[in-house]
Parts: structure tokens; sequence; C-alpha cells
């Protein structure tokens, strides 16, 4: 049974309600932070615990709240990154729909540690309703006094909003998100400085996201060792992971970091194997920005070990044969999946998704998504294949924020490992030119016999 | 201070008369004293939100002057903003604005076969609204319900695990809500 720091309440009747919430533990770690700990100490236990941020990047939390300047003379702000937008990804939303208090709590916590006045929750302005959620829970703790002045007699003061985006998967890198946050364009800023030092209105920012703030709680409630035991490695604690796809079971699970990939795709407790019976094909374990691997590559790496839901295992064997955990967003491909027109599908996103700062992202990700268009419709050429891996080439690490990788990686991999697929896209072009998706997978079908 | 001379926008100018009330303002004043003294500008995005949906899901020049007086920024401001995030609309759009998702997780689900019924269905395309002013349809990028697609959104609300059978029961649905 794998443990649940996370969902262990997410399923009793009305834990959205403050007291139902609190009749089950919460808001004891704000007890017990505010009323025995120092905002160092709080800080302590997040660092035992080897937390890591899990928006994507997977940057160990205590780290980054390390980072902060706490300088008293300037405020201090937390920002909380619920713009959940990455292809793929739907677990942050999972929390605040069912268990919004969990966030609340962590967020406290939080605060307290890195000695914020006032929190900002950014959530993406399509998650309507969820905000309405937020808002409520919100005015539920400055009820019961876990907001706003002098929080249990401690004298730590407290107030928490929720701010909605417009629309924008930009906003969910950290720089670009504070960006938006002042009313602006979500133009990510140049690092450094890093928003520890100059974040929020040029002042001391962390922004963490909403899976990693609402891992605090239990991490202040039994100590930071205790959540370093779960999970292998410095892949400590659990993740949720959201997988969606051609599998049977989609939906949002609560994983021990550790799980062998195949059990979570084949397994009847998580994914449930493929859909109607189909094969694996290949699989995006971290969101749309990670690089696609082929059945063979995700289920085993290259030298035969077991792959393994871990920061570490799943980017084992480097760029050439590994991929990355990032996000969780764990997306699975059958095998009538064309994975050129999946690529084209997600080069189109980014280049819809790209704020225009830096040319190689702005121009490149709109070539790739014409060159790639161009094969998906059987009217592209062999030498495009190279072009693309070219174009790529030119985009990663030559941009201001991570897009331009994010945009580049989908690319170069699925070339890397489906080479043969774009070239078919060249030699059988007549049977990529007209028609609909089912009927092209029907005239494949039919010219491979064994498919 | 400089207003937006875009013909494409300067058509619209003046097509819906300002009309916020009492109610409206005290929310915009409420939203603004979410941020530190002298950052309202910081309540843009949620304000434009607030009075796009005011003015039947869309914005036109007009308002968005209003919105940079309101906030005591200059007009292009706004305009940067309103043209920058995807959730707001610079033409009007009909009473329903379909938003479907077209990225990869949601087609790996049928979501390009939903948008072509959809199309057909309606007899408009991509970004038009019916003759009747009923519904516009509006693809759009991943709205982070992966595992439960095809997804659209109304309004507040994801219609998600969508077929072409769901789908002409919203429409039949949404034709019958006054």
């Amino acid at each position: 049974m794998t443990k649940r720091i996370l969902t262990e309440n997410i399923h009793i009747p009305d834990i959205g309600n403050i007291q139902v919430y609190r009749k089950h533990g919460g808001y004891q770690s704000v007890e017990k932070a505010l009323g025995s700990y120092s905002p160092d100490q709080v800080t302590d236990e997040v660092k035992k615990s080897g937390l890591r941020g899990r928006g994507g990047a997977g940057f160990p939390t205590g780290m980054k709240w390390g980072f902060m300047d706490r300088s008293p003379d300037k405020p201090h702000y937390l920002v909380c990154n619920a713009d959940e937008s990455e292809p793929g990804t739907f677990k942050d939303r999972f929390l605040m729909e069912h268990i919004p208090h969990l966030l609340i709590e962590g967020m406290i916590v939080s605060g307290f540690a890195l000695g914020c006045r006032t929190s900002y929750i950014y959530i993406r302005g399509e998650f309507k309703w969820i905000i309405r959620i937020l808002q409520k829970a919100i005015q539920e703790a400055y009820l019961q006094g876990f907001l706003g002045e002098n929080i249990l007699g401690s004298g730590f003061s407290h107030d928490m909003y929720v701010h909605s985006g417009g629309g924008a998967y930009i906003c969910g890198e950290e720089t670009a998100l504070l960006e938006s946050l002042e009313g602006k364009r979500g133009n990510p800023r140049l690092k450094p400085p890093f928003p520890a030092v100059k974040g929020l209105y040029g002042y001391p920012t962390v922004v963490n996201n909403v899976e990693t703030i609402c891992a605090v709680p239990w991490i202040i409630n039994h100590g930071g060792a205790e959540y370093a035991g779960i999970g292998l490695g410095k892949s400590t604690g659990t993740k949720l992971i959201s997988s969606c796809g051609n599998i049977n079971r989609p939906g949002v699970y609560e994983i021990e970091l550790g799980l062998p990939v195949a059990e979570f795709i084949y397994s009847d407790e998580w994914c449930g194997g493929i859909s109607k019976g189909r094969k694996l094909k290949a699989v995006i374990p971290g969101g749309s920005s990670v690089p696609i691997l082929p059945a063979h590559l995700i289920l085993e790496t290259a030298e035969g070990k077991p792959r393994l839901m871990t920061y570490e295992s799943l980017a084992e064997g480097g760029f050439e044969t590994g991929s990355m955990l990032g996000s969780g967003g764990f997306i699975v491909f059958d095998d009538t999946q064309c994975i050129v027109r999946n690529t084209w599908n997600l080069t189109r996103f980014y280049h819809h998704e790209s704020c225009g700062q830096c040319s190689p992202c702005r121009e490149g990700t709109g070539w790739m998504e014409k060159i790639l268009l161009r094969l998906e419709e059987g009217r592209g050429k062999k030498s495009d294949i190279d072009l693309l891996v070219n174009v790529a080439r030119h985009i990663e690490g030559n941009t201001i924020c991570p897009l331009g990788d994010a945009a580049a990686w989908p690319v170069a991999s699925a070339i890397r490992h489906f080479r043969e697929e774009f070239e078919n896209h060249v030699l059988n072009a007549d049977v990529h030119k007209a028609g609909t998706r089912e009927d092209n997978i029907e005239k494949i079908t039919a010219e491979q016999p064994n498919a | 201070m400089p207003r937006m001379n875009n013909s494409d926008m300067e058509e619209n100018r003046n097509i819906t008369g300002l009309n916020w009330d009492v109610e409206t303002l005290a929310r915009m004043k409420e939203m603004i004293s979410h941020y530190p003294e002298g950052r309202q500008k910081s309540a843009l995005v949620p304000i434009l939100h607030l009075v796009q949906d005011e003015n039947g899901g869309w914005l036109n020049t007009e308002i968005m002057d209003h919105v940079a007086d309101f906030l005591e920024i200059s007009p292009i401001e706004v305009y940067e903003v309103a043209t920058f995030y995807s959730q707001f609309n610079l033409r009007p759009v009909g009473k329903y604005v379909l938003e479907v998702c077209r990225t990869g997780p949601c087609c790996l689900e049928g979501a390009e076969r939903l948008i072509d019924f959809l199309e057909r269905k309606l007899g408009i395309r991509d970004g038009e609204t019916t003759p009747d002013g009923m519904f516009t349809i509006k693809t759009v990028e991943c709205l982070g319900a992966c595992g439960y697609g095809p997804v659209i959104q109304v309004g507040d609300t994801y219609y998600e695990r969508l077929d072409e059978q769901k789908i002409d029961t919203l429409l039949m649905n949404l034709n019958k809500t006054p």
C-alpha cells in the first residue's frame, strides 16, 4: 500500500469545509510551527525532508527558501504557482478543488518560515470555480483565526489573496508569473537576480508550486526526517502523477517515488494498462515539455534496469535515452497514435504560448510548427527532418526562460526515437495527404497487417 | 494620454455603452485592496475578467480606456495586457463561447474529431459565431483537464469526457437556457 501524504483525507465528504478539515487534523501544523518553532526551524525541517519543487524543475524547496533575502527592512512575499498549464498536468487542480485548506495551511506555515506578511495564490484564469473554492476557504481560515493579525497569538500576521491569470502558459514560469501578478504581460525576466532577491515589486519572493506547498503541513507534523524516509534516494516523499492518454484509468494518483514505471502503467491500482487492448507505443512522463520515450525505454533504461518513477531514474541515460519526471504529467500513447502529428500539435502549442521576447523561441517555434505540419500532411522533404533538429538545437539554451528548451526537447526527442516514422511521412506521403485522422489510421493499419 | 488607434479595434469603439453599477465598482475597488498601496495595476487582469463578463464576453476600446482611467495607468498598459492573454476577446462573441481544447492529450482522446463535429454541427469555423449570436467556437490550448478529455469550457464550467452525443445534449441544453 502506497503511503499517502497529500491525498490521505481527500475523499472524506466535505473535507473542503474547515470544520471537517480540522476534525481530521487540519491546521495542526500551523499550531505547531507558530507555537513552538522559529521560522528557521521550519525551514530546516523542509530542508531535512528533501522535498523538491513539484512544478517540474525538481529544485530542493528548502534550499530555495534558504536563498530568500531576509532583510527585515523590506516586504517579503510568498506566491503559490497554481497556473497549472503544462499539457498532461492536472494534479494541482485535484488538490485545490477537493482539499483547499491543505494548500492554505501549507501557505501559512511556509509564509511563517519565510517571514512573509502577504501571500498570493496565482491561479490560471480558466479555473474559475476553483477560484471561488479557494476564496471561500480563505474566508473560513480568517474566521477561525488562522489568517489575519496575530495568528493564534503568535505575533505572526498574514494575509492571503487569490489572483486570477488571463490564460497564458508562460505565466507558469516564475518570473513571468510575477510580471503577470504586477499587471503586465507575462514576459519572463532575466535571471539573476532571482525572485528570492528581487521578486514581486522588486522585493524578496519565493514562488512554490501548489503540490510543493501542500507537502509542508505533513513535514511539520511528522518531521522532515520521516518524510525523507519515504521515496527513494534523493527522490523523497510522494508525488502526484496525472496520467492521461490511451490508458484504461486516467486520473490523478499519489505514488511513493520509486514505483516501477511498468507497474504504474499496467497495474489496476494505477493506469490499468493500455485502453482498447492496444499496445504501448510511447510515453511523455513529465508533462509535454520533457522528452518522449518509446515503450522499451520507458519501461527499462538502456542498460536494461527497470525504469522507476523517480527524478533520477527517469533521467537516466540523459537526453539520448532518458527523460524527466517534470510535473508528473504522464501522457501515454498507444500504437495507433502518430508521433509526427502529436509533435506538430505540441509545437503549435509552444508557438502559440511563446511570449515573443526572444527571437529563437518566437521564430523557431513557428518555423518548426510549419515544417511539422507539412511533414504531417505529406508535403515534406526528407531534409526537413534534419532541419527540424537544427532549428530545435538553435532554440535550446538561447532564450531567457525555459520555454525555448521546452519547445525544442519534444521535437528533438521525437525525431531521435521515431525518425523512421518521420521518414515514412515523406516516403509514403500520399497516405498522409488527405482525409481525417481516422481515415489515415485505417489506411495505415490496412497497410501494416501486423499492426 | 494616447488612445488605441488600431482600426480593428476602432470599429468596435462605442458599440457598447459603459455602465458600471455601484456593485461592480465596489468589486473593482475590493480587487485593488489585495495589493499594496500604489500597486493597483496588479488588479488589471482580474478587473478585465470582471468587466469582460459584464460586457457580454468581450472587451472594446472604450471599456479598456475606462479601466486605464480607473487604475490610473495609460491605455496602452491595458491594451498590451488584453492582447497578450488568450482569455480576453477583442471582438464580439456569441452568448456562449465554446472553448474547445485542441492540445495533444485531448487529441489522443478524440478532440480533433469533436472539433470537426462541432464545426459541421454549428455550420461555423473556429473563431466564428453562429448567425443567431448563440455560439462562438474558440479552440484553446490545454485547459488542464487532460485525463478527462476531450473538454470544452463554457463560462465557468468544464464539460469533460465529451463525445458527439454529449455535445448534442450540451448544445440543446444551452439553447434552452433563457
